[in-house]
């Protein structure tokens, strides 16, 4: 029976092609709006690791000036990076079950192949369990070890982006690139790896691209690399040496732990709580006690990565769709009872007020899913268009405007809805009309 | 047991400025096989009792039993069950969907009945073979000319082996030639079992009936202007032959 209701659905919507297409069109532009929205939404507020998101905690501590906040918007939260200082320190503790400082610099890489030119290249400056906390994936070989760090060895985690350009792609573990000055052995290469949002540093936007290259923390202080990403310092010190930059009270280090469980979490809070106790005795951070740790929902939503504005827009695109579909009702209104004749006939033949819902609703939900199928049509190359528009900026908005396939199926799954919202009311209507009146009979 | 039996059915129409008495104790009962014509002048309450007869309207007061069963107080989806099962309908403008072909025109009141795919092509070519348009079945109605649409109609009305066939100006929309092709073929499936009521304007037809019935403001009357044919014959035989 359904397949004859779709076919009475498409002799219906064949007979006024117009007024169809019409009503196709006013949702999928509803639908289009909706999508490209909401495809910005989700990559801004999708949670990249929520698998381990109740293990992996950002490490926070309040070392700020004891006279104002870090941030006047959120008085009460600590910066959201550490003090080198307090990073290494931190570090210590065996509580976690891994654990990982770490900045953000370049360096050029030359990896002396023949034909290949050295390239500017992001580096991540971080401890060994960087690979292990955040599940990044491996192509060729694998991170580094404890001891490695410890050297620092000279070793080398190369992006596959990265290990295409230096390499043409081959696996290149045991072999050697030039970051800067120094010599560097690869010991792995990354598969495709690009977190959106780039929870584990947001501070120099939340939707870049992963690093081009890793190498140990050590060789931060080793080689005096200087950080590229956020600093800010509250204290007037003299700064003259990259060592003094370390023993400052600026604040450019990202931590991140694992812990197992709350009974680890706990035990990890305090003795975060106690090393910042004992600080304060020695004359350090003097604000009040308000060390926090944040799993990954907490950290982006502290960081607002989804702005207010986002979830503004989400409201005033609903509120679109819901004039789209407004406008949908009223045509199919106007067309179910322009055919108010032929519902008669039908209901003088026997179908019951429920077959003439039933048929009806097979249109509602074709113009449902066609407005569905054009406004994905239609979503893509608006997106595509706002990748064209800000291509400069090609990072931030490559992620932000992909379509992945959670949003293709919201997308249909609210075309349908959208569809079935239109038109229950329509299809109702008309099946509620007294066989008689409709029926010419003199 | 007759086929259609009413009682004192009364119907209203009520709008907020008047009340139309469209049925004023209304009562009929037509046997199995027999072929009514129901006559009367305009607005007397004919299309409104064929309304009634048919389940397409309620009525206020007063019992109706069809095939034997009370229909008089059903809900909507009974009273379609008993439409499509036991009734079959005859429109003066055919009532055709135009873009449905002529087997699927004669095929829609058996898709309510659910009824399987083979069954229905068997039913739908028993039909149109029976009023003679069995090499027609891809045609559109637009194809046809008024009195193979008409045809067609009735293969519908057919089509479901209904007890009742309820005939609304079957020829109204016709000219003389093709009106007397239809009126015989209602004639003969009237011969082979089937219960015919027919609202008719026209005496000539009127009379091919068993038996006229007058409606007249809302009753049936004991006039009786269109006598049957065999009846009509006896009486306009002249006194002195």
């Amino acid at each position: 029976m359904f397949a004859y209701d779709l076919r009475l659905a498409l002799l219906s919507m064949k007979r006024h092609p117009g007024l169809a297409a019409l009503m196709v069109l006013a949702v999928a532009l509803g639908i289009a709006v909706c999508t490209v929205t909401f495809t910005i939404y989700h990559a801004m507020s999708t949670n990249p690791i929520k698998w381990k998101s109740d293990n992996l905690y950002a490490v926070t501590v309040d070392s700020w000036d004891s006279k104002e906040p870090a941030d006047d918007d959120q008085p009460e939260m600590p910066p959201p990076q550490l003090t080198y200082r307090d990073a290494v320190a931190l570090q210590e503790s065996d509580v976690p079950a891994r654990s990982a400082i770490m900045f953000k610099s370049d360096a050029v890489v030359d990896s002396a192949r023949k034909g290949t030119k050295p390239f500017r290249a992001i580096l991540r400056v971080t401890t060994a369990d960087f690979f292990g906390l955040f599940d990044v994936p491996f192509l060729y070989g694998s991170g580094w070890t404890d001891a490695a760090d410890q050297g620092p060895d000279p070793v080398v985690v190369l992006s596959r982006e990265s290990n295409d350009k230096a390499f043409g792609g081959e696996n290149s573990v045991g072999r050697t690139v030039r970051l800067g000055d120094q010599e560097f052995r690869v010991v792995g290469v990354l598969d495709d790896w690009s977190p959106s949002p780039k929870f584990y540093d947001l501070n120099n936007g939340s939707f870049g691209d992963a690093e081009d290259a890793y190498i140990p923390f050590r060789w931060g202080d080793v080689n005096e690399l200087q950080s590229i990403g956020n600093s800010n310092c509250w204290k007037s010190e003299v700064i003259e040496s990259a060592q003094d930059f370390r023993n400052s009270e600026c604040v450019w280090i990202q931590m991140w732990v694992e812990l197992a469980n709350v009974k680890d979490r706990d035990r990890y809070q305090a003795f975060v709580d106690n090393y910042v106790r004992a600080q304060k005795a020695s004359g350090r951070l003097q604000r009040p006690l308000n060390n926090r740790l944040f799993d990954v929902d907490q950290w982006l939503d502290f960081n607002r990565v989804v702005k207010r504005d986002n979830r503004v827009l989400i409201g005033i695109a609903l509120l679109f769709l819901a004039v789209c579909l407004v406008n949908v009702v009223g045509l199919l209104l106007a067309k179910f009872l322009n055919g108010a004749a032929l519902t008669g006939l039908r209901r003088a033949l026997g179908a019951s007020r429920g077959d003439i819902l039933r048929q009806h609703l097979a249109e509602v939900l074709i113009v449902g899913l066609a407005g569905g199928a054009l406004g994905l049509l239609l979503a893509w190359g608006g997106l595509a268009g706002i990748r064209a528009v800000y291509e400069g900026n090609h990072d931030t908005y490559e992620n932000l405007t992909r379509m992945d396939l959670t949003v293709v199926l919201v997308t249909l799954g609210l075309s349908l809805v959208a569809g079935l919202a239109a038109g229950i009311y329509p299809a109702w209507r008309i099946g509620r009309t007294a066989p008689a009146v409709y029926l010419k009979s003199q | 047991m007759p086929m259609l039996e009413m009682r004192q059915v009364t119907k209203v129409y009520r709008t907020d400025l008047l009340e139309t008495h469209a049925l004023r104790e209304f009562g009929l009962e037509v046997e199995k096989g027999e072929f009514v014509a129901v006559t009367g002048p305009s607005g007397s309450g004919k299309t409104t009792f064929l309304n009634v007869a048919g389940l397409l309207e309620s009525f206020d007061t007063g019992t109706y039993r069809l095939d034997g069963e009370d229909v008089g107080r059903l809900g909507d989806d009974a009273r379609s069950r008993v439409r499509n099962h036991k009734i079959g309908f005859i429109f003066q403008s055919f009532n055709l969907i135009p873009d449905l072909d002529v087997f699927d025109n004669v095929d829609v009141p058996l898709r309510y009945r659910r009824m399987a795919a083979t069954e229905r092509r068997e039913r739908i070519t028993a039909a149109l073979d029976l009023v003679g348009l069995g090499s027609r079945m891809k045609h559109l109605p637009s194809q046809l000319s008024g009195g193979q649409q008409q045809r067609v109609a009735i293969a519908r009305a057919l089509a479901g082996d209904p007890a009742l066939l309820l005939a609304d100006e079957p020829t109204g929309n016709l000219d003389s030639l093709m009106a007397r092709q239809v009126m015989d073929l209602l004639e003969q499936i009237n011969g082979m079992g089937a219960t015919i009521i027919m609202v008719t304007h026209d005496p000539e037809l009127a009379r091919r009936a068993h038996r006229n019935v007058q409606v007249i403001d809302g009753q049936i009357t004991d006039f009786k202007p269109y006598e049957p044919s065999h009846v009509a014959a006896r009486i306009d035989a002249p006194a002195y032959a």
